[in-house]
């Protein structure tokens, strides 16, 4: 059974129709780079799969629960869907431990010491353990994205969803969150990220979904699909963003 | 009598001070309480309440605090409420301060980017957790200059009160004045007064900015 799946979504910004019937299945453990021109839905879709944007009609799951459910838990659903943002979005209050630890506190009940231990584990993995204490405006671009990475991942989600995390980052931070991101891959997490980096689309990715004016326009095998597309759109889609 | 200005005159302004600082303080609490209540109303998703608070802001700040001293010390006993200077000017100084506060405060809520809601929620917070452990900490530290700042204006603006005979540090000054012929010493020593309070609340509200790690 796969763990998300879209059924015929439709999402409109009042009169105008941004998802156009939609329908996706991701698989446990796949990965699937999004892949399109800006302004074709793609950040949308990814907002209606956790629900920060409600839907006009069709039908959403992930994991067992019905997102497009009316009265559906939206916050428990959250709890169980990482989501890293293009724009950085750590809390610039709190130092990087607390911003790790405050929904493990808060939504995980765990206790202080738990949630401490689990956060030095999950920004060691994205190995920034040194800046523990360090607060947002004291890191880089790059460092946020990991340390933002490092927040949802303690949240030990089933999915994780990454839309453009490294499009805001100067050139040379890219490949410290692509690395983080590569790692993930091998340890089987689920993924779905919306991207500009092909190469990255192309190795890493099991499945490239190419979307265009609201619909899913061209799908497949990441590597098949990149060589050969199959439609005059994503040729020249392709074309554009890899000269 | 006719005499110098000494040292115990400086200790008669600065017992006078103590006037000033209460009223302040006294506007500060009563206006932080009732500008609460005006930032509340004004974001509360009910149309007429928040038209009724923009109009009573408005009505506020555009009209001279001098005017609404007067309006309470010289209008409230024509309904037979009888008030003393000191009533009349922490009741002013209080409505005063709630419309400016009220909008600051408004303002600092609603300058807290929208995607530090949606951090919150994709963490599977509540809404009152994302509006209590993400969102209000940083309106907070964003409100902490202007409110600082006004918190300034507001020390200044109590030597209006002196205009309806409340003796505090200006009115002091008026008197001692008169009394020594030294008009010049006794209020650049008035001055230099209201520049320590006022000085040491900037200075404060900067190194609140700096330990706090305000949003930008
Ligand atoms: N909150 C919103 N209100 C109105 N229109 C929106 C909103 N969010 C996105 N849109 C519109 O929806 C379309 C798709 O946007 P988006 O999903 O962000 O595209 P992409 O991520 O593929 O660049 C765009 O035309 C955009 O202007
Ligand atoms: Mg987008």
């Amino acid at each position: 059974m796969s763990l998300v799946s879209l059924e015929n979504v439709v999402k409109r910004f009042g009169s105008l129709e941004v998802l156009k019937g939609v329908s996706l299945e991701v698989d446990k453990g796949e990965i699937v780079a999004v892949i399109g021109r800006s302004g074709s839905g793609k950040s949308t879709m990814l907002r209606c799969i956790n629900a920060l944007e409600p839907v006009q009609a069709g039908r959403i799951m992930v994991d067992g629960i019905e997102v497009t459910a009316p009265g559906a838990d939206h916050n428990k659903l959250r709890a169980r869907v990482g989501m890293v943002f293009q724009s950085y979005n750590l809390f610039p209050h709190l130092n990087v431990e607390r911003n790790v630890k405050l929904a493990l506190k808060l939504v995980r009940r765990m206790s202080d010491a738990e949630a401490s231990e689990v956060a030095r584990r999950m920004v060691a993995k994205v190995g920034l353990e040194d800046k523990l204490l360090a607060y947002p405006d004291e890191l880089s671009g790059g460092q946020q994205q990991r340390v933002a990475i490092a927040r949802s991942l303690a949240m030990q989600p089933t999915i994780m969803l990454f839309d453009e995390i490294t499009s805001a980052l100067d050139p040379e931070l890219v490949g410290e969150v692509l690395k983080v991101l590569e790692e993930l891959a091998e340890e089987g997490m689920t993924m779905m990220l919306v991207t500009h980096e092909m190469h990255f689309a192309r190795t890493v990715a099991d499945r490239v979904v190419f979307m265009h004016e609201g619909r899913i326009h061209e799908e497949g095998p990441a590597e098949q699909i990149l060589r050969e597309p199959g439609t005059a759109e994503l040729r020249n889609f392709l074309s554009a963003v890899l000269h | 009598m006719i005499r110098e200005f000494a040292l115990a005159d400086f200790g008669y302004l600065l017992l006078a001070t103590r006037w000033t600082i209460l009223l302040a303080l006294t506007a500060m609490l009563g206006g932080g309480f009732l500008g609460l209540v005006v930032a509340i109303c004004r974001v509360l998703p009910i149309r007429p309440l928040n038209w009724l608070t923009v109009g009573y802001i408005n009505l506020i700040q555009g009209t001279p605090l001098l005017g609404q001293l007067f309006v309470f010390f010289f209008g409230l006993p024509l309904f037979g409420l009888s008030v003393d200077a000191w009533t009349a000017a922490a009741l002013a100084m209080s409505i005063y301060a709630s419309a400016f506060f009220g909008e600051i405060w408004r303002g600092s809520l609603q300058s807290v980017p929208l995607r530090q809601w949606e951090a919150g929620a994709s963490l599977g917070l509540t809404y009152r957790q994302r509006l209590a452990y993400v969102i209000i900490p940083q309106a907070v530290r964003i409100s902490i200059p202007p409110t600082v700042g006004f918190i300034v204006q507001l020390v200044k603006n109590t030597s209006l009160a002196a205009l309806i005979g409340f003796i505090e540090l200006t009115r002091a000054s008026q008197i001692m004045a008169a009394a020594t012929f030294a008009p010049l010493q006794v209020y650049l020593a008035a001055a230099g007064i209201y520049f320590v309070i006022c000085f040491g609340l900037s200075h404060v509200s900067q190194l609140l900015e700096r330990r706090l790690h305000v949003a930008r």
